[in-house]
């Protein structure tokens, strides 16, 4: 034991100096070249084969749990909850209801007004898979993949707003960045005043920052946030958050004002991945049609300008 | 040799679990919390039985570590290589510390651990990470006697007999 004692004192063992330095030297030039290149996805997609059926198994034990919890819940709290989801089911179809005529009477005035955005929404359920990969990087995991047509870059929303999007596509599952993540940002409009700006992650899952509104700008307590669908990677109009607390930053220039986010970030099992690309914004197209019917007006005008190649030339 | 193949499996099957430990969801509040349980079993490893880890093993168990739960390439397998190298160069001192003193030298790694995750997020440009980051190596080091005591008592079961 003495022997083996000064051995690993005093010899360079498996733990040389030299090694150390070249594990480190390796570990470092993989990262550098990672951090410019995103090999770790090709490579994560590459082996996704083994990593997918992990995240299954690691989910299992809060699937189990959860189907117990179902299993032995009382007749009285499931009675209960079916109640309460009558009620809510029924308010919803009041709802839903009414937004039927305001669908109607939103067509015919859009008709009258010749826009071309339109609202329709493409969904795709998804399931979270329960498990954390990092507490400090707020990620989820979903159920769905490539082979389910999912993309880099699709929104992921729940019932109440905006969850986040999705970086990173498996074969059967993907991983969405929430928009609480700290290197998350998101642009949005104050509903009330029609300010824009932009809402970033804090790293805390029920906070998002706006740094840098105008000190005079229009902001209040208890403002609901909205994507306000610039910088075309969020459709416009959906529910991000609401304002919590304002203040002046650091810099006395501008406000600052922390928000809550709308959607339930903590809470949601099943999420709805989008599937429209995000619409074409800013103003409508202009009316190539003024004047005289066509066949009075002879041969057609050169250029005839799509309401997309318009939009598309706005895009930053 | 049934038996050696035993300890390799109960080798291979402890780091497969601390991953699956490592992924397991918990409640929102107790997430930072979370101690880095590779790490921990890695350095139960890299004390009792140095002949199987080095820093290549450490650096492969690494890059498994982000291809399951990593952003970067290589950074866990940095933060593993340099956990691995400390408890190697100390081994002989740490194995016959008492139990207290061993999870203090535990405590170190962790705090160095969390150090090492710190300069490489900031080379990567993400912003700092709050208070609650640096709860997790004190959880890690209140866990650690369990992890020492219950791999300890598997592993001599698994080799009853053997001097």
């Amino acid at each position: 034991m003495a022997r083996n004692d000064t051995a690993t004192l005093f010899a360079e063992g498996t733990a040389s100096t030299l090694r150390l330095i070249v594990y480190l030297a390796l570990a470092a030039t993989l990262m550098v070249l990672d951090h410019r290149a995103g090999y770790l996805e090709d490579l994560r997609r590459a082996a996704g084969a083994l990593v997918e059926p992990v995240y299954r198994i690691a989910a299992l034990p809060a699937d189990v749990a959860r189907a117990t919890r179902n299993a032995v819940v009382s007749q009285d709290t499931l009675a209960r909850e079916n109640r309460e989801l009558r009620d809510a089911l029924l308010l919803a179809q009041a709802k839903l209801n009414r937004l039927d005529a305001l669908v109607a009477q939103n067509a015919r005035l859009k008709d009258l007004l010749d826009a071309q955005v339109s609202l329709g929404l493409s969904v795709q359920l998804a399931r979270l898979i329960d498990v954390d990969l990092d507490p400090f990087r707020p990620r989820v995991v979903l159920n769905v993949g490539s082979n389910q047509g999912v993309t880099v870059g699709q929104p992921v929303i729940d019932a109440h707003g905006i969850m986040g999007q999705v970086v990173e596509v498996l074969a059967d599952t993907s991983i969405a960045m929430l928009i609480t993540d700290p290197t998350h940002a998101i642009p949005v409009v104050v509903e009330r005043s029609g300010l824009r700006t932009i809402a970033y992650g804090t790293g805390a899952i029920d906070r998002l920052e706006l740094p840098n509104i105008p000190i005079s700008a229009d902001v209040q307590v208890g403002d609901r946030l909205v994507t306000s669908g610039l910088g075309g990677r969020f459709p416009a109009g959906f529910p991000v958050g609401e304002i919590l607390s304002i203040s002046t930053d650091a810099s006395g220039l501008f406000a600052a004002a922390k928000a809550r986010p709308s959607a339930a970030l903590d809470r949601s099992g099943d999420v709805l991945l989008l599937r429209d690309q995000p619409q074409p914004y800013g103003a409508p197209a202009p009316i190539d049609e003024i004047g005289p019917p066509r066949e009075l007006a002879g041969p057609a005008p050169e250029q005839k300008a799509t309401p997309r190649a318009v939009s598309g030339e706005r895009q930053p | 040799m049934s038996r050696n193949r035993n300890r390799t499996w109960f080798f291979a099957g402890s780091l497969a679990f601390a991953f699956l430990l490592q992924l397991m969801p918990l409640p929102q509040s107790l997430l930072p919390l979370k101690p880095y349980w590779v790490g921990l079993v890695l350095i139960y490893w890299a004390i009792e039985s140095p002949e199987h880890i080095g820093l290549g093993f450490a650096f492969l168990v690494g890059i498994a570590g982000d291809l399951l739960i990593g952003d970067l390439l290589a950074e866990q397998a940095l933060r593993l290589v340099i956990m691995t190298f400390i408890v190697l160069r100390f081994r002989a001192r740490l194995r016959f510390f008492p139990m207290w003193q061993q999870a203090l030298a535990v405590l170190a790694l962790l705090l160095n651990d969390r150090i090492v995750v710190i300069m490489i997020r900031g080379f990567a440009g993400d912003p700092m990470p709050s208070l609650s980051f640096w709860l997790s190596p004190l959880v890690g080091t209140v866990f650690w006697p369990f992890v020492f005591l219950v791999l300890d008592d598997l592993r001599s079961r698994l080799r009853v007999g053997d001097s």
